[in-house]
């Protein structure tokens, strides 16, 4: 029993989820897990959103008008989780700040806090000139009111804080906003996609690792974060016009007929279906991107049969072959690619076709990160992770199912919170 | 004083000032460095006399601090076997830490493999360590610069800045670092810098029964195992990735990776 218990004390981290088959290196675990998966994956989702609202906001596609406003500021809400589950997974959470203090800048890893940090001013103050009106708005009403509430009396504080002092609502001022927004929104897109190509880079760079080690990599990522955060915004988008529906029925319903207020059902419906049905050819064009990206670099690693082929076409061909041709290409690819290629497209089937697309992209980090350690360095031996689900102890925890889902609850939470600053669906004229 | 008595005493001392200079050389730090060599560590292994015993592994998990029963190691040795019908088997239990007590394979999962002495074509011991590469990728990679290659050439870890992420055990193209169960940072073979340093071999060299690990200082061309490197034909692991490792080998094969 103590013996047991001494062993547990000393176990390795990474021991707890790795199996070891014929001959893998004593030090050999699987030691980016779970995590490592959540982290590509929301920077993408960050990446994919902020470049939904540029289409918008560069572009002037007009008809995206809603929901760039919605995914830019749920590209915020993604933001501050994109860094989560790296410090989840630090073995010194702690010391995550000397990545800022002291980059060693020969590591691709150090340029995160600059790139992250660049990344998220440049967000925060595209919103801010997108919401400075309503701040303004808020304050002046809120200013208005004879008496006050204390919550009311905070909120003025706070909305006071945030106009910064720029007062000024006259449509010369606010045309100057938009033209700012519009210049964020540009300078955003090459720094979003540096933020995720960088993440690729990390991978792609490892020159140990024989599956990652490809100048495709930051391109490959990329591209299948866009078609993750265009995918995560027809989603929600879908479903929070589905609730705000549901409310305006119930609305309608309550009160007597003609009374103004809620928005129109039909003409929320209709608005939506447009959009959705526009956003979701950009993820047709994305996807068909990613994809060929993919099968490039895998039918150059079996056409080439460098060293590495042999023990990559067993992990590809035979161990992980459920996890990248069925769940990742064919459950999360080739089906919502034909659910929304197929004639008579609604929005219900293709809020279905994102759903498969994010489970598609987060198989394919799935596939990369643990796929990367699925064999030894000795060419020689495999390594199986077991995801651990029943956390017995704080490693399993992070590293694990509940810590996952930590990751990925956290933004919408955070989403609930900055809609009550800065509402997605506010009514206003085109800024 | 004029301007005449002021060029007349400038001149003379510049010109007796130049007599004593010109006896100085000007060096080139190069040269200096060729003519006194300093210290870069190199490490040797003669895989012709390993026998498995681990002792090497036993010391160094004693020395260095890294718990026995934890499993992971700074140092392993691991054994090849061929069979005479064409089959290859490699095999380090617990990184050797006891040795090889057993004659059958350990192939993962609880499962091993019988191999009749009989059909054994010919079977071998590597010992493998950090190779303390003249161009570290673990280095390259760590975010913070905690980990590092010395002016001596020993690749360290700085223990109280590591941050934890793992991007240097990644970087590694030959498994030597892995997190240190107790300190949860990354470790990896120091090549015994607390002992070298003072004049001592490192722990495993010292344990090793049969003279299978030496080290030396390269740059000095009168240290045996230097001379010893520099005249046999030595080895080293994986140099398709460009690491340069100053572990050098004696007795490698193609499988040896």
């Amino acid at each position: 029993m103590i013996e047991q218990l001494a062993q547990q004390a000393m176990a390795v981290p990474g021991e707890a989820w790795t199996t070891k088959e014929l001959f893998v290196l004593p030090n050999e675990y699987i030691y980016w897990s779970i995590q490592i998966v959540m982290y590509p994956f929301m920077t993408g989702l960050v990446a994919g959103a902020f470049v939904l609202s540029s289409l918008y906001h560069v572009f002037g596609v007009q008809r995206l008008r809603d929901i760039a406003r919605f995914s830019l500021v749920f590209s915020f809400a993604l933001l501050p989780v994109a860094m989560m589950p790296l410090l989840l997974h630090l073995q010194q959470p702690l010391r995550g700040i000397n990545v800022l203090m002291t980059p060693h800048f020969t590591s691709a890893i150090s340029a995160f806090g600059i790139v992250f940090l660049t990344y998220g001013s440049i967000v925060a103050s595209e919103l801010w000139f997108v919401y400075r009106r309503h701040f303004v708005l808020t304050v002046r009403e809120l200013a208005a009111r004879k008496e006050r509430s204390g919550f009311a009396g905070f909120r003025l504080l706070f909305f006071k804080i945030l106009t910064l002092g720029a007062m000024d609502i006259s449509p010369a001022a606010l045309d100057k906003d938009h033209q700012a927004c519009k210049i964020m929104a540009a300078i955003g897109i090459p720094v979003a996609c540096f933020l995720h190509g960088y993440a690729g880079f990390i991978f792609g760079s490892v020159k140990a690792n024989a599956l990652w080690m490809t100048p495709l990599m930051p391109v490959i990522f990329i591209c299948s974060a866009i078609v993750s955060g265009i995918a995560l915004c027809i989603l929600s988008y879908v479903v929070i016009q589905a609730i705000r529906r549901l409310r305006a029925r119930r609305e309608m319903t309550a009160r007597p007929a003609g009374a103004g207020g809620a928005p129109a059902v039909e003409g929320l419906q209709e608005a939506t279906r447009q959009e959705v049905m526009l956003v979701s050819n950009y993820l047709l064009y994305f996807m068909i991107a990613a994809i060929s990206l993919e099968i490039l670099d895998l039918i150059f690693r079996g056409y080439t049969q460098v060293k590495s082929w042999d023990i990559l076409r067993q992990v590809i061909m035979e161990r992980d072959f459920t996890k990248i041709f069925i769940l990742q290409y064919g459950i999360g690819n080739l089906l919502p690619f034909v659910m929304m290629i197929l004639p008579g497209r609604t929005v219900r089937r293709t809020a279905a076709a994102s759903c498969l697309v994010l489970f598609g992209v987060f198989m394919m980090r799935w596939n990369v990160v643990i796929g990367g350690q699925a064999f030894s360095l000795s060419f020689a031996g495999f390594m199986d992770y077991h995801l651990p689900i029943i956390p017995h102890n704080i490693e399993t925890f992070k590293e694990g199912l509940f810590g996952a889902l930590l990751v990925i609850i956290t933004p919408f939470v955070l989403f609930y919170f900055i809609n009550k600053i800065m509402p997605a669906f506010l009514k206003e004229e085109a800024h | 004083m004029n301007r005449r008595d002021f060029l007349k005493g400038t001149i003379v001392v510049i010109a007796g000032a130049a007599v004593p200079l010109s006896s100085l050389e000007f060096f080139d730090p190069c040269e200096v460095l060729a003519v006194n060599p300093g210290i870069h560590w190199a490490f040797l292994v003669d895989t012709y006399k390993c026998v498995g015993c681990g002792f090497c592994v036993k010391a160094c998990k004693l020395e260095n601090d890294v718990p026995l029963e934890a499993k992971v190691t700074r140092t392993w040795v691991e054994r090849y076997v061929y069979t005479r019908d064409g089959h290859q088997y490699v095999d380090s239990p617990d990184g050797a830490l006891q040795g090889f007590p057993e004659p059958r394979i350990d192939m993962g999962l609880g499962e091993f493999k019988e191999i009749e002495p009989d059909n054994v074509g010919k079977a071998f011991f590597v010992p493998k360590l950090c190779n303390h590469c003249d161009t570290p990728p673990c280095t390259q990679v760590c975010p913070v610069g905690a980990t590092y290659k010395n002016d001596e050439g020993v690749v360290l870890v700085d223990r109280s800045w590591c941050i934890g992420c793992g991007y240097c055990i990644m970087a590694c193209p030959y498994g030597a670092r892995y997190f240190h169960p107790v300190y949860k940072v990354a470790d990896k073979c120091t090549l015994c810098y607390h002992r070298i340093t003072k004049g001592l071999p490192p722990a495993c060299v010292e344990a090793c029964p049969f003279g299978a690990r030496k080290i030396c200082n390269i740059q000095d061309s009168n240290d045996p195992v230097t001379r010893l490197i520099l005249s046999e034909r030595v080895g080293i692991l994986k140099e398709e990735f460009g690491t340069r490792p100053q572990a050098f080998y004696i007795g490698l094969t193609a499988e040896v990776r």
